[in-house]
């Protein structure tokens, strides 16, 4: 086993190695350990890999099999019911897929755009001592545990955008139905896209800028004679370049955003209802299950909260997948250009 | 965006382009710079603008007019708001520090690290010395779970796997890394607390499983790094496989192996979302059993601050959570300052 595994060394080179004529008495023992412990280190090796294969396995099974009781009682039903009554044992997923998927496209819209513009800041803009500075405060935002942002998110933001942002965004765009009257308290699908913004910022910004700083000097050298301002030269080479990684890291941020629990349930102030306003408050997939996990006593409800876990992962996994896709596929084909 | 094999061809159309072989009419730098606009109207014989004519006439400003000025304008705007918007990043950040340093430096005293919850609820005063342990317990269960495992699987990933194989294993470790933690938190409540009870090590377990990615995937980073010439030499020697392992490559790399388990810690210092589950329901006292009861943490301690209403709470989750930003970005600060010396010091 050690030997066929030997044969290929991880620098390419084959590193057979000579074998040793038998010179003595004493190199028959080490060679035998030396025999143990190649095979024991590839065992060792080998197991510990498949347990991180095995992770995902696993906590797919134990989610589902958690989740059987809802599954059975409620079937595809949940994904459109939007009830959430403990005391009545009905549950439903409607409204939290409604809150799910509002909060991570209003973070995602926000912090596209944002992140690629660091990205092409740090890239392009900034000078190197500059870049060297901000580029790793603006990684420093993503260090910051969600708990924290939360509940800076409920202490700090939520006050400002109850007596600031949202009367301002009531009055200038309150004809359109998503900016409609701020609630009392500025907790709310608004205040939750806003904290997944920051939470997912850095991760595309960072992307962005790796991606930015691969792209040959070349090619924007060459659009650059050619007489396109620097603006022209991230529209026409960079961005089209770079496309597919960006794809890519929005989908990360997606990932991200759809998943993330504590912060979401510290600002979103756990409702059940879909409405049209941003201001009004709900629940996320990740929410709902971070907010009763006191408070769940009955095995239905238990089983339902796994079944939101269940909708998670199946998302969250969808996701991630295709960002690595992506990621897989661009870089391959980066590798073969070079 | 529009069509990437042309990308240098701004919008104005052929006289704006630099395609034409006038080559420089539309260079700001050039003296016949102003010609950009001034060309549709001379003489229609005279397309290239002969020298001597008047793209030389040193009357005129060197100054851009017209399309070539607003493509510049464009893109000096859009430069602006790309700074724009990297400083609002970096406001955010300053914002979010300064309003824990501010709040929690009020609530942060030699008491404050060193006792336990006041006597009373709503009374002010009090510590959160049981989280600090607890958090550090947890911490130190967790890495013990996930560094020997993330090392052996990033050592599978170098030295042994068949292309295939590694690739798989590095997208499900990618997959694993991207789960959102409240799902692995379920799962070890599924797994390890259901019929049984919360405890320091199913904490433990579930944030080993956030942390494994991200040590496996860096110290195979760092591996790929260690000189091929070390095993090269290793190997011309006759040492066994896992000898050179042990003594050349584990070595070469235990810098790069640090700076990742830090990351990783910095990283799971701060998740909240795997422990309600797990080790939520806790008595504030310091303790160091990790079976059978749940520990003491400083971010379900901030957590449970934050949805009580108590003003007293409220402080002392601020300094709780001065305490644990400082660990964190002070921790990953350093595994940067590290892993830069690191790669400048290397030979690439």
């Amino acid at each position: 086993m050690s030997d066929g595994a030997r044969s290929v060394g991880p620098t390419g080179l084959p590193s057979a190695r000579l074998r040793m004529p038998a010179s003595g008495h004493r190199r028959g023992g080490r060679r035998a350990l030396d025999r143990i412990g190649d095979g024991s280190l590839y065992g060792l090796c080998v197991l510990a890999s498949l347990l991180g294969v095995a992770a995902i396995v696993a906590i797919a099974y134990q989610l589902i099999n958690g989740a059987g009781l809802a599954m059975s009682q409620f079937g595809l039903g949940f994904l459109v019911h939007s009830e959430w009554k403990p005391n009545f044992n009905v549950f439903g997923a409607a409204s939290l897929l409604y809150g799910t998927a509002v909060t991570s496209l209003g973070a995602l819209l926000l912090a596209v755009p944002i992140g690629i513009s660091i990205g092409l800041y740090l890239s392009t803009v900034a000078h190197r001592r500059v870049r060297g500075v901000i580029g790793p405060l603006v990684e420093m935002l993503a260090a910051i545990p969600s708990v924290i942002l939360g509940f800076w998110g409920i202490i700090v933001l939520a006050p400002f955008l109850q007596a600031h942002l949202e009367p301002f965004l009531h009055r200038t765009l309150g004809f359109l139905p998503i900016f409609g009257a701020p609630q009392t308290t500025g907790t709310g699908l608004f205040n939750a896209s806003l904290i997944l913004t920051i939470m997912v910022v850095p991760i595309i910004a960072s992307i962005s800028r790796d991606l930015f700083l691969t792209i040959p000097n070349d090619l924007r050298e060459g659009a650059t004679a050619l007489g396109a301002t620097r603006w022209e030269v991230v529209r026409g080479v960079l961005l089209p370049s770079a496309s597919s990684g960006l794809v890519a890291a929005t989908f990360l941020g997606l990932g991200r955003a759809l998943g993330e629990a504590i912060a979401v349930t510290q600002v979103i102030g756990a409702g059940n209802a879909v409405h049209a306003s941003l201001f009004g408050t709900g629940d996320t997939l990740a929410s709902r299950i971070a907010d009763q996990y006191q408070g769940a006593t009955t095995k239905l409800q238990i089983a339902s909260l796994f079944y939101l876990g269940v909708l998670l992962l199946v998302i969250g996994l969808l996701a991630n997948l295709a960002a690595q896709l992506i990621v897989r596929r661009f870089s391959v084909r980066t590798a073969i250009a070079r | 965006m529009s069509d990437p094999r042309d990308p240098a061809l701004p919008p104005g159309g052929a006289h704006d382009s630099a395609l034409p072989p006038g080559g420089a009419h539309d260079s700001a730098l050039s003296p016949g710079g102003a010609h950009d606009c001034a060309h549709t109207d001379s003489d229609p014989a005279d397309p290239f603008g002969t020298p001597g004519t008047d793209a030389l006439d040193p009357a005129r400003p060197l100054t851009a007019t017209g399309n070539l000025r607003r493509r510049q304008l464009l893109s000096r705007l859009i430069e602006g708001s790309q700074t724009a918007a990297a400083l609002l990043a970096v406001a955010v950040l300053a914002a979010v520090v300064y309003s824990v340093a501010s709040r929690g430096a009020g609530a942060l005293n030699l008491d404050f690290l060193t006792k336990g919850p006041p006597a009373l609820p709503d009374t002010p005063g009090g510590g959160i010395a049981p989280e600090i342990v607890g958090t550090a317990l947890l911490m130190v269960v967790a890495t013990a779970m996930a560094l020997p495992i993330g090392i052996l699987t990033a050592l599978y990933l170098t030295e042994f796997a068949p292309p295939r194989v590694g690739s798989a294993i590095r997208l499900a470790l990618d997959l694993l890394n991207g789960l959102p933690t409240i799902v692995v938190g379920l799962f070890v409540f599924g797994l390890l607390v259901v019929g049984h009870y919360q405890s320091g090590f199913a904490g433990g377990f579930a944030l080993a499983i956030i942390m494994l990615p991200l040590i496996a995937r860096a110290t195979q980073e760092v591996l790929l790094q260690v000189p091929p010439s070390l095993r090269e030499a290793a190997d011309a020697l006759g040492v066994s496989h896992w000898r050179t392992v042990r003594g050349i490559v584990l070595p070469a790399a235990r810098g790069g192996i640090l700076t990742a388990t830090v990351l990783a810690l910095a990283r799971a210092a701060g998740e909240t979302a795997p422990l309600i589950f797990t080790c939520s329901i806790f008595s504030n006292s310091v303790s160091l059993h990790v079976f059978g009861q749940a520990l003491p943490n400083i971010p379900v301690y901030i957590f449970n601050a934050s949805e009580a209403a108590d003003p007293y709470g409220f402080a002392r989750a601020w300094g709780a959570g001065l305490v644990l930003l400082v660990f964190i970005l002070l921790s990953s600060l350093a595994a940067r300052t590290l892993l830069n010396r690191g790669h400048s010091g290397t030979a690439r």
